[in-house]
């Protein structure tokens, strides 16, 4: 009883926002999110922007994690290549300058076919080994970055790469990026809102659920996860060749298994395979500590205390999915 | 290149790489029992490798600043390995205890993100503590060498590979000879069958994350006095490498993982004669992979059920 008390006092403000239309919500937040950058000045629209970068990131992997059940600690790798491509291809380094836009849908798709690549061979593993194969990919692909001098520069790393033009119009402010980033955001959160929803989604859950009854209800194991994996990586992509243009020059620093790291933390404590939970989980891990320069030393020691605690305590995330709070009550 | 390739390069190499593989095999025992107890990947377990380094470095500096050193110089190095074995023994049994036991019958990968959590907890508590400065370990051990023909090795490194066999050894009859052993490989095959039989699983496994703690310890205070050098951040490597030996030679495991242990630190001491040393980990890593696709089950371990 009191456990289901405490279950509703948790719940009762959401169920109240939860009243308004959805057109009527989404409008919004979305209209109030893109009024922002002119009242809150340079440096925090530079904070919100990095902050959307983790939230494509964190949708990205909540594909692969929260939808299809597959722990990746090496998400990090694709965002790597995303970048990296994009700065090979439109830097000094090799006097090649493709425009941003042809890049992005390159870049997604070259993210997509390393998932692929990855995933064939590792997919057919149990969960936990998964887990470290994934990260010994990141680590490859970071000490590569790393050595591999007449590439990337190694620690050097690239600079000058390309910002993004409309004809002659250049993003260079924080605030273009932020609208930028803010598109890029609202197309991610589109299409795995549309996906979760779709047959490949369901198919993803009742993967994750119970993998055996999902083969047996002809579900193709393999394909599906597969599918998981490059979607989720082609998202990092993306999120790469943005973080590149925005940053205009990237080192193999950048991109340290402590990237993975965060984005694992930030869509766990959010609300595994729950988009606003996500959303909310980015703002909290990557945006307060941003702005909370002080208590940087403290950051990580809270992201892994926080960890503990709520799988202990809140396995579901903050926000979580309508359809893993269902799953999640049941096994108790 | 192909200069290096003498046979007694080769050799040195060798002994090199079952020094380094000692160490990965004692780390890669405490990844094996628990993963046999409990089916989860201790992933702190690096971290409680890192806690004994720094606890026997603590003991150690302590007796070299006293001066006791110099006067019992055998004593204080075991005081050394025991107290880091003490230090690692309670955080594996508080981590437990802690973080794992609430989730003992949680879907698979909330222990894994909680282990997650632990070690970097541990980390930075680390970090927070000594400010994130790599310590000087003190030089205990003179740099001498024995001569045997052609071929040099440190007294040191003699002293890593016997003393790992020995301690491996030491687990491995307790483990098959003992009552409590006995009791913890009842646990493994069967929890609850072992709760009716009259064991004591809680017990069983705070002892298990025990054994395996300590056994890191040793190998975090070898690590320490061989490249006399310590920091926070030195329990991650390793800890994925030693993994990978346990997973090499078959998880759950126990000679497996020793043997797992020795191979990596072998195929890694020649590739550094092939490939840049920039490079180490690469082979480590890619060799995990590899194994996982070809033989999943390591070279001695049983078939397990595919489970998602």
């Amino acid at each position: 009883m009191m456990e289901k008390n405490r279950e509703e006092w948790l719940n009762r403000p959401w169920q109240a926002v939860l009243a308004i239309p959805r057109w009527l919500q989404l409008s919004l937040i979305i209209g109030f999110v893109a009024v922002l950058p002119p009242l809150i000045g340079n440096y925090w629209t530079h904070v919100l922007a990095y902050v959307g970068i983790y939230v494509m990131l964190g949708i990205g992997l909540n594909v692969v994690v929260g939808f299809a059940g597959l722990l990746d600690l090496g998400y990090v790798a694709f965002y790597a290549i995303g970048a990296y491509s994009y700065a090979f291809l439109a830097s000094p380094k090799f006097g090649i300058h493709v425009p941003f836009w042809a890049m992005i849908p390159a870049c997604a798709a070259l993210a997509a076919l390393g998932g692929a690549l990855l995933g064939i061979p590792v997919l057919r593993m149990r969960g936990d080994y998964l887990a470290i194969v994934t990260l010994g990919f990141g680590e490859i692909i970071r000490i590569l970055i790393n050595n591999l001098d007449a590439l990337t520069n190694g620690p050097k790393g690239l600079l000058r790469i390309d910002p993004p033009t409309i004809g002659s119009f250049q993003f260079t402010t924080p605030t273009h990026f932020y609208y930028l980033i803010l598109a890029g955001c609202l197309f991610t959160v589109f299409v795995t809102s549309r996906l979760n929803d779709s047959r490949i989604g369901r198919a993803w859950i009742a993967m994750r659920e119970d993998q055996d009854a999902a083969a047996l209800m002809g579900i193709d194991i393999l394909k599906y996860k597969l599918m998981a994996f490059a979607i989720g990586a082609s998202f990092a992509g993306v999120g790469g060749i943005i973080f590149a243009a925005k940053m205009g020059s990237i080192f193999p620093d950048d991109f340290s298994v402590m990237v993975s790291v965060n984005v694992i933390c930030l869509i766990i404590i959010g609300g595994l395979g729950s988009i606003p939970g996500v959303i909310l989980g980015a703002v909290v891990l990557i945006g307060i500590p941003e702005v909370l320069r002080a208590v940087a030393m403290y950051r990580m020691l809270a992201f892994g205390l926080l960890l503990v605690l709520m799988m202990i305590f809140r396995p579901m995330g903050i926000l979580p999915s309508a359809r893993r709070k269902l799953e999640l009550k049941k096994e108790d | 290149m192909s200069i290096l390739f003498t046979p007694q390069v080769l050799i040195e190499q060798i002994i090199n790489g079952l020094t380094i593989g000692a160490i990965y095999a004692l780390i890669a025992l405490g990844y094996t029992l628990v993963y046999g107890i409990l089916l989860m990947i201790n992933f702190a377990h690096g971290e409680i490798f890192m806690f004994g380094s720094f606890a026997g470095y603590v003991v150690l500096s302590w007796f070299f600043q006293s001066g006791f050193a110099s006067h019992h110089p055998v004593l204080s190095i075991v005081m050394a390995f025991a107290c880091g074995m003490l230090a690692s023994s309670l955080l594996g049994i508080l981590v437990e205890r802690l973080a794992y036991r609430p989730l003992r019958k949680a879907p698979r990968l909330s222990p894994l993100i909680c282990a997650i959590g632990v070690s970097i907890f541990l980390q930075n508590i680390m970090m927070l503590m000594v400010e994130a400065k790599i310590l000087m370990y003190p030089d205990v051990f003179p740099e001498e060498t024995v001569a045997v023909g052609p071929i040099s090795i440190s007294y040191f490194q003699i002293l890593i590979i016997a003393g790992s066999i020995l301690m491996m050894a030491g687990l491995y009859v307790f483990v098959k000879k003992s009552k409590t052993g006995k009791a913890m490989r009842a646990v493994s095959e069967d929890k609850d069958t072992a709760a009716l039989m009259g064991v004591n699983v809680d017990r069983i496994i705070g002892t298990t994350f025990a054994a395996g703690s300590a056994l890191a310890a040793v190998a975090g205070v070898m690590v320490g006095m061989y490249y006399g050098q310590i920091s926070h951040m030195m329990g991650f490597v390793p800890g994925i490498k030693a993994f990978t030996a346990a997973v090499l030679g078959g998880i759950g495991n126990m000679p497996g993982a020793m043997l797992g242990g020795y191979i990596l630190g072998i195929a890694e001491a020649l590739g550094v004669l092939v490939l840049p040393a920039q490079y180490k980990d690469v082979i480590a890593f890619s060799f995990l992979v590899l194994i996982l696709i070809f033989r999943p089950r390591g070279i001695m371990g049983e078939v397990v059920a595919e489970r998602a």
